[in-house]
Parts: structure tokens; sequence; C-alpha cells
């Protein structure tokens, strides 16, 4: 059962004391002339005629029949009552507390809030329009790779990755294959994941989460580095080139 | 604004009936089979009037734009603060599923046909390079768009309670992007792809304890042969579209869940 909150016992306890003080009074069977003192607060009183209704349909001598009119703050029932009547004059009786948020959650705060149509769909239409213009247009000019047919007897040299994989390719020149090709981009990638739950600080302002942005921003430029040098300074046999030494090949070769 | 929407049947009937055409299209709009079809605030059924009901009526009617709630907090609809980018990341994937479509239709995964499919796709097929070009170039931007809004998702610190798990999703989602690039690599089967398959594999072949098992599932043997072309082939088009796929639904549900976009900031 729901606790009952604390205010509610002591007011309880207030009415109980006040009704022991009358001693007997509410006997008379008259529960709205008896309590009137104690119901200005609360409105919710049964009016004395339905009580006498209920009292004449359920029968005097039954218990049962008042049950759910009994308090849940048990005292002894004295017989003198009226079958409605709790034991402390009460006419009602708390069931249960119901928690403001468990039925409906009101917000506190309704928030600036805009409509999705037109407000947020024209951004994102005129986003989808911009990104397929672009892409048809680049599209016309720059032609998809497509190199010789497959052959496994004839080595390129260099043989590269896809760009994004370069980053990779150039960690193989310093570690250990196991350490650049697995170890490192899992680490990474586990890492990234669990940022959510190792990050305890709980603000989203840059100013307050200077080293979260710095080492995600160093992450990123180390990155990029290698990705670069992975994509223009390596030549034959994978060594450091400039870019322009053997020639400027064509960089959509991707 | 019926009116608007004129057209003429052109067989000369028109001008000894007379009806006028709004009148002839609200006929059509109010029939039972119209309605049927059009959700209420469907600006197919009387037009579209503005108003907060019918604005909310195109979200919650339509099944494409549902997936987004009614209302967001001002600041998610502004550009400067998401750069749009995941929402480009998910049109590129589309951009990518109608392409690639068009392109199945013209390949077959087998070292001996695959080049030539692709060869022929672009000189004899009407507008083949140009689709070809553009679901290369697609993959390549929604590599870089996943990557950039991963980097925009954290800059704005999105990445914490409650958005933790989302995070996680994403970064899922980001390696299913990676992979399904990787094996899209090899399907032309020419040098630039065997070899880059070849250097991208062995690195994987290094997995600790499991390294050449894991090469060997892989490529569908010990080399890259036909056999690796249809196992790539099959993840590409169909497994990991569909785990991506997946893993969007729970993306874009729990931003939802999460409260909407993270801020402002």
């Amino acid at each position: 059962m729901t606790e009952i909150p604390e205010h509610l016992l002591k007011r309880a306890q207030e009415r109980r004391a006040r009704l022991a003080g009358q001693a007997g009074g509410a006997s008379s069977g008259e529960p709205g002339a008896t309590e009137s003192q104690a119901s200005a607060e609360d409105g919710e009183k049964i009016p004395a005629h339905l009580l006498q209704r209920i009292a004449q349909a359920g029968g005097q001598g039954q218990p049962g029949a008042v049950a759910t009119a009994t308090p849940a703050t048990a005292a002894p029932v004295a017989p003198s009552r009226p079958a409605a009547v709790g034991p402390a004059g009460h006419t009602q009786r708390l069931l249960t507390v119901v928690k403001a948020g468990s039925i409906q959650d009101v917000k506190a705060t309704p928030g600036d809030k805009v409509h999705v149509w037109p407000h947020l769909l024209v951004v994102e239409f005129v986003a989808a329009l911009a990104m397929t213009a672009f892409l048809l247009v680049f599209s016309m000019f720059v032609n998809a790779p497509l190199l010789g047919l497959a052959n496994p007897n004839l080595t390129p040299n260099p043989s590269k990755a896809p760009w994004y994989f370069l980053g990779l390719q150039e960690l193989l020149t310093m570690f250990h294959p196991m350490v650049a090709g697995v170890t490192i981009p899992g680490m990474g990638l586990i890492g990234l994941g669990a940022a959510g739950y190792i990050d305890k600080n709980p603000s989203q302002k840059p100013e307050d989460r200077k080293f979260a942005v710095s080492l995600l921003t160093v992450f990123m430029m180390f990155w990029a580095t290698l990705v670069i040098i992975g994509s223009f300074f390596r030549g034959e046999g994978f060594n450091f080139i400039m870019p322009w030494e053997q020639g400027v090949h064509d960089i959509f070769d991707l | 604004m019926a009116k608007q929407i004129t057209r003429g049947n052109g067989d000369g009937t028109d001008s000894k009936r007379r009806v006028p055409i709004g009148e002839r299209l609200a006929k059509v709009q109010g029939s039972p089979l119209w309605t049927s079809i059009f959700r209420p605030g469907s600006i197919f059924r009387k037009g579209y009037t503005d108003s907060p009901r019918n604005r909310s009526y195109v979200i919650m009617n339509s099944v494409l734009f549902h997936l987004h709630p009614v209302k967001v907090k001002r600041h998610a609809v502004k550009v400067s603060y998401t750069l749009c980018l995941g929402g480009l990341s998910f049109f590129l994937f589309i951009h990518l599923t109608v392409t690639g479509i068009f392109l199945m239709f013209f390949y077959r995964p087998t070292a001996a046909q695959a080049w030539n499919d692709i060869a022929s796709l672009q000189t004899s097929v009407t507008f083949g390079l140009l689709v070809r070009n553009m679901h290369r170039w697609a993959a390549h931007l929604m590599v870089l768009s996943v990557f950039l809004h991963m980097a925009r998702v954290f800059y704005h610190g999105a990445y914490k309670p409650p958005r933790e798990f989302n995070w996680v999703i994403g970064i899922i989602l980001l390696t299913l992007t990676l992979l399904l690039s990787f094996t899209g690599y090899l399907l032309p089967w020419d040098q630039l792809a065997l070899w880059a398959v070849t250097v991208g594999t062995n690195m994987m072949g290094y997995t600790p304890v499991f390294g050449s098992q894991v090469r060997f599932v892989l490529l569908g043997g010990a080399e890259i042969g036909t056999d690796t072309l249809l196992r790539w082939y099959v993840l590409h088009v169909l497994m990991f579209p569909f785990f991506i796929v997946i893993f969007m639904a729970i993306h874009f549900w729990r931003v939802r869940k999460d409260g909407g976009i993270s801020g402002p900031l």
C-alpha cells in the first residue's frame, strides 16, 4: 500500500484527539452537526441524507455493509454510532494517495516549441534538394573510377585501402599489424561508444567540458592527418613522398 | 486552389457538358475511395489550409513524416545547430538504396562478369554511368556525413545521459556505414577494388586468436576470388542494409524517447 504522507497522518491524529475530547458527542447520529468545526476545511463530507439512506439500505446490524467506510486507522468501533460513520466520526477514509505525476505527467515547463510542419520539414526538404542537386551535378562531371580488370598477379605499387581506412594503413607503418589493424581501431570504437558512460560531467556547455572537447579535436586532427598523409604523401613501397613528385594523379580515384 | 490543377481531357467532350473542373475534383476528393486513401489533413483531400490542427495532421497522418513529433524545440530546427548532418546521412542512405537497386539490374557478382557488367553499364545503359557515379559519390559522402554527425553530436555533449545508449547505437551505425562502403568497394572488380580490399582484409587477418579464420570467412577462401565477390555482394546489398535499417529505426525512435535532440546549449 502507498505510504500515507505525514501531513495526512498528522491531520487524522489531530482530529482523533479533538473528537476524543468531545467524548461521545459524535454519537448523536448527525455527523454534519457534530463535526461542523472540523469540517470547515474539507467540503467532501457525505451529506447526512445520503448516509441515512445507506444506513437504511445496508441494515443497521451489519458491519460488513459499511466495511468500505471503516477507517484505515482502525480504532474500536463504538456500537452506539451510526453504521455509516467511522469510529472517529469520519465519513470518509483515505484509501490511497495518488502522487502527482503518477497518472499524468504534467510538464512544469511547456518549453518553446514549433510545429515540425512547416518549420522542420522545409529545412529538411531544402537540405535534401541541395544534396541531390550537388550529387547530380558532381556526378555529371566526375566519373567514378573503373580501372583495369582485377588481376591478382599484378600488384599495384602502392596498394592502398579505401581512404577511410588509410589512417589504419598509416598506423601499420608504425606498429605491429595486430596493434594497428585491430587493437587501436577496436579500442577506439569501444572507447567512443562508452563515452556516455565514462564522462560523468553532466554539462553540455563547451566551456564546462574543455577536456572532452579538446580530446576529440586532437583525436580527429590526428586521424585526419594520417588519412591525408596516407592519401597524398605515400608513393611506391608506401614510402613518404611529396604529392607532386610522382605527378598529380586523379585524386578522385577513390 | 483547386482551379490551379487544370487538366482538360482534350477530346472535346468537355465543351458540351461544361462541368467545372473544381466541381469534378471535389466529387473525386469526396468519394469513399479517395477518402480511404488519404487521411484527414492530407493536402490531397480538400487542399491545405494552414491551421495548427492541419499542421499536426500533416505529421501524424503521413507514414513518412510521422517519424517526427508534431512539435519540436525551437532551437532544434536551426540548421546552425544540427547542420542537418543526421538527416543528410539518412537521406544519402535512401539515395544509395534507390541508385543501388538500379545498379543491381545490370550486375552479376562473379569474377568473370562483374567488371564487364560495370563497363557495359557505363557505356550502353541509359544513365548507367550517371547512376553509378551518384552511387559512388553518395557512398563517400555518407561516410563523411555520418562521421561529421558523430563529431557534431560529441561537441554538443549529446552523448551524455539520457542519450548515452543512442550514442552507442550511433557508433554501431557508423561501423555499419563503413562496412557497407567497404563491401561495395570490391564489387566493380577492378584493380582499385581488388587491392584496396586485399589491404583491408589483410589488416582484419591480424585479429588476435581468430585472425586467419576471420579472414577465411570474409574471403570465402584463402584468396580474394569469385566466392569473395558473391559473399561481399550479399553482405552489401542485403545483410548490412538489413541491419542498418533496424539500427536506424532504433536510433530515430530513441531520439524521440530520450526527449528529442539535445540542447539548447
